[in-house]
């Protein structure tokens, strides 16, 4: 009665992908339908790329998100990380142009600067985390609330602004194209590449998903359960940094108010593309689609005149809770027809 | 052996011509299955036979395909989610089911809890739940924490809570897996007490002579179909065994092959002190089988940790193949070509919820980069090998491997634990729950790696299993080593005597030496 392993796992395998990556891919293309036959400026070509734009920074963080949720942790510094990193750039960058006026190496400065914060805050959630052995949630609460303040303290509650010289030095990052896409979106789209071929096609990907779903069964099978964790967290730390670095030159100011949600809007996207928040699955291409999702709705209630733009958070929400629902409904519906 | 069930009773529960399907798999075909009250029911048959799928239909954790089930002499559709606990029919899982951080008394009463108005009435439940433990005569305190109790008092807890649900039918599957000797005895004693007073027992054993010592009854399964209910007095363990493999069994055990005396050691383990043992030294040779003996709790698991390195020792020193070595965790372990099998395949064994291939190839990842990258074609090819060499029968290798027979779960990992191809294997309970002839097969699996020139610990609650397979056999008592045989020495009621504490070999200088 025993299958040969090969020959069953095919057609089970093939199918049951094809269900789980339709969800939020279905979802995206009926808010796309949506948005286009509320108001067809929808798919105007400055529209699109402006929304890919803006799914760049949450993207982008919820790539790295994507890794920690999987391996069953969380980082809520996530925002107010890219706000201190932000805000920390602009101050490296100002004192670098008082020293030496405004080059291209002013730049480069600062993300150097924004690159070792980024790998650096994430290597302090990862140790705390696993050496200190305090859990996720609490580690990540405590570095949200000391970046959020360092930011403040830093702008002395108001706001740090880029030198001008610099600031034209580094806008095209934000507002220039190659091939009629945004750089930032380049960077998104290299970032998601990355994060998929990590997760899927890497021993670091299949050891995170097998953390998630059980620490104990991964460290008797030979994992570095501490190291691969910190690598997550430093994994996130570095998209913290990238998402910081093409933010900055969007407006060329940090201020307390910089990032403020962003790890729960990265969180959001997560889940909406079906990885489990418990961990143990992980999926970088719903990720994006989450991001892609959340961005939307945004621009759509800005486009339409139906629902009040204030109300973009509830009808996030709401989106979010149904997603989810969406997707635990379909699963029990799959399993009963199963039976 | 209980009192015969009179034959005239009629039965309390009965399936007819039961069939389930997971999907389009068919995992039973129209069984047919009763149990009287004061009846102790067996269900045997090879792993992945569809004995657990019987039960879970039994007790309304799954419904059947088709077919019905009559309980108290009408037809009925159990509940599912154990609601069926309060019709009377409650079922002890294999893995015991009990939140670690209560007390006794709140798991007995979990989901049950005496309340006046919106407050428990803690002492009341503490109260009951020490009678009902007194009458179980287990020492229990009510008010310990789960996780601080050992395997058998959880079970115990599980057997009292059942008792306080007023159950008429206990169904339990694998009940004596996790138990010693001595242990399954105070069981079986629980057992007779229980079908004494009426109630119904069914219960799932791959131990052939426990099921001639308990049961009444015994129904056969092989492949999802019923081969047989007959009477204990009818069968012999021989009997049972062939009607359950369809096929003569013999020579479970393989011939001893003693390594030679000048064989290389291949670790030598000299004062190991670590959480819960102390002076522990021994030496194990190439080619050699050394087998573990002892009560549950008597620190052979944590012999085998701290040598691997998943607990820190606080002395000692351990050489591997004349090199000394301080592991820190498995990884280091395993790529001195040392793995250790756990015995806890759900909690530490196994992912369950993903497939066969990633769960083999967890342990051993590395073999399968290519340029840095997971090469699936590779990984493909190794559970093709493992299937193969370990018999692995899975319908559906998809499915989640905490949907397979516990016995082909324990084949998996078997399978993974040998992936690392170690030189030095330390098997923690490798027949846990796997049936006669699969256990034929470890056996033979087990021997031809010691002849192939591994060294090999094996730990086993079971004492035939330590008795057939090992050329050296200690035996551990309270996280120390009690005694040391080897040879003709090595007989049960020898390792019953060091491991009950009744002899003494500490100061045996073999041991020391
Ligand atoms: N939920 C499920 N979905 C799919 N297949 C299942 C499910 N549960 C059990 N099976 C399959 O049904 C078959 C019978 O399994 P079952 O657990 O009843 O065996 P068993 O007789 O208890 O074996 P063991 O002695 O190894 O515990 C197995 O092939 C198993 O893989
Ligand atoms: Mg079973």
């Amino acid at each position: 009665m025993s299958v040969s392993a090969h020959e069953a796992a095919k057609p089970g395998k093939g199918f049951r992908l094809d269900l789980k990556t339709a969800g939020p891919l279905l979802a995206l293309i009926l808010l796309v339908v949506l948005g286009y036959s509320l108001n067809p400026a929808f798919l105007n070509e400055g529209n699109v790329t402006n929304i890919l734009t803006r799914s760049a920074f949450i993207g982008i963080i919820a790539v790295g998100a994507t890794f920690v949720i999987t391996a069953g942790g969380i980082d809520l510094s996530v925002g107010s990380m890219a706000a201190f990193i932000a805000g920390v750039m602009i101050i490296i960058m100002n004192w670098a142009v008082g020293a030496m006026g405004a080059s291209i190496w002013t730049v480069l400065l600062g993300v150097g600067c924004s690159l070792i914060l980024g790998i650096g805050a994430g290597f302090i959630n990862g140790f705390l985390t696993t050496k200190a052995k305090i859990e996720a949630f609490i580690v990540t609460l405590g570095t949200m609330g000391i970046y959020r303040s360092l930011v403040t303290y830093f702008a002395d509650g108001g706001t740090l602004s880029l030198n001008n010289g610099a600031r034209e030095i580094y806008r095209p990052v934000y507002y220039d194209s190659f091939l009629r896409i945004p750089y930032p979106v380049w960077v998104f789209i290299t970032v998601a590449i990355i994060g998929w071929v990590l997760m899927n096609r890497t021993a670091f990907g299949r050891y995170c998903m097998a953390i998630g779903s059980n620490e104990q069964v991964a460290r008797y099978s030979a994992i570095k359960v501490d190291r691969v964790r910190t690598a997550t967290y430093i994994l996130q730390g570095l998209c913290v940094s990238l998402a910081t670095i093409i933010y900055v030159p969007r407006l060329g100011s940090a201020s307390s108010a910089t990032g403020v949600l962003w790890e729960l809007e990265a969180i959001a996207a997560v889940i909406i593309g079906g990885t489990m928040l418990k961990g143990g699955f992980g999926r970088i291409g719903g990720t994006v689609i989450g991001a892609l999702i959340l961005t939307s709705i945004g621009n759509i209630l800005n486009l339409t005149e139906i629902i009040s733009n204030y109300l973009n958070g509830a009808v996030q929400g709401v989106i979010i809770v149904a997603a989810v629902y969406l997707q635990r409904g379909s699963l029990s519906a799959r399993r009963k027809k199963a039976e | 052996m209980s009192e015969r069930a009179d034959l005239a009773v009629p039965p309390i529960l009965s399936a007819h011509r039961i069939s389930k399907s997971f999907g389009d798999i068919p995992v039973l075909f129209s069984i047919d299955f009763d149990i009287r009250p004061g009846e102790v029911h067996a269900i045997i048959g090879e792993n992945g036979a569809g004995k657990s799928t019987l039960i879970k239909i039994l007790s309304g954790l799954e419904q059947p395909t088709s077919g019905t089930i009559t309980y108290q002499d009408k037809t009925v559709v159990l509940p599912p989610n154990g609601e069926a606990a309060a019709l009377g029919i409650v079922v002890i899982h294999q893995e015991l089911l009990l939140a670690e951080h209560l007390t006794v008394a709140d798991s007995i009463f979990l989901g049950r809890e005496l309340k006046s108005g919106f407050f428990l009435r803690l002492g009341e439940m503490r109260d009951q739940a020490r009678a009902i433990l007194d009458t179980l005569h287990v020492r229990i305190d009510p008010e310990a924490r789960i996780n601080t109790l050992s395997v058998a008092d959880k079970q115990m807890v599980e057997i009292a809570k059942a008792i306080s649900q007023d159950a008429k039918v206990i169904i339990m599957d694998e009940p004596t897996a996790v138990l010693s000797v001595a242990e399954t005895t105070t069981f079986f004693e629980q057992i007779k007490r229980l079908t004494a007073q009426g109630v119904a027992i069914v219960f799932i054993s791959h131990k052939l002579d426990e099921i001639m010592e308990l049961a009444d009854r015994v129904t056969v399964l092989r492949d999802g179909q019923l081969i047989a209910t007959l009477g204990t007095e009818n069968l012999t363990p021989d009997s049972i065994a062939q009607m359950m493999v369809g096929r003569e069994l013999s020579n479970l055990y393989p011939p001893k092959h003693e390594p030679d005396v000048d064989a290389e050691i291949m670790l030598s383990v000299r004062d190991l002190a670590a959480p819960g043992i102390s002076g522990i030294s021994f030496d194990l040779r190439r080619g050699e089988i050394l087998g573990f003996a002892g009560l549950i709790g008597s620190g052979r698991t944590a012999v085998a940790e701290a040598i691997v390195g998943l607990t820190r020792k606080s002395g000692g020193s351990i050489t591997l193949r004349g090199n000394a070595v301080e592991f820190t965790d498995v990884s280091q372990s395993v790529a001195a070509g040392l793995a250790y099998m756990t015995k806890d395949r759900k909690g530490r064994g196994l992912l369950l919820n993903v497939g066969l291939q990633p769960n083999l190839t967890l342990m051993t990842l590395r073999k399968h980069l290519r340029r840095g990258f997971l090469d699936g074609k590779s990984e493909e090819q190794a559970l093709e090998r493992a299937v193969r060499r370990f018999d692995i029968r899975a319908r559906d290798p998809s499915v989640p491997v905490g949907k397979l027979s516990g016995g082909n779960q324990q084949k998996l990992m078997l399978g993974k634990t040998m992936e690392s191809e170690p030189d030095i294997v330390i098997m923690d309970e490798p027949t846990r729950g796997i049936d006669v002839g699969t256990k034929q097969q470890i056996y033979h699996i087990i021997a031809a790696l010691a002849a192939e020139g591994k060294a090999i610990i094996v730990i086993s609650s079971e004492m035939q299993e330590v008795i057939g397979l090992s050329h050296k056999v200690l035996v551990m008592r309270n996280g120390r080593l009690a005694g040391q045989l080897e040879g003709a020495e090595i007989v049960e009621a020898e390792i019953m005597r060091y491991a009950a504490g009744i002899k003494q070999g500490g100061n045996d200088e073999r041991i020391s030496a």
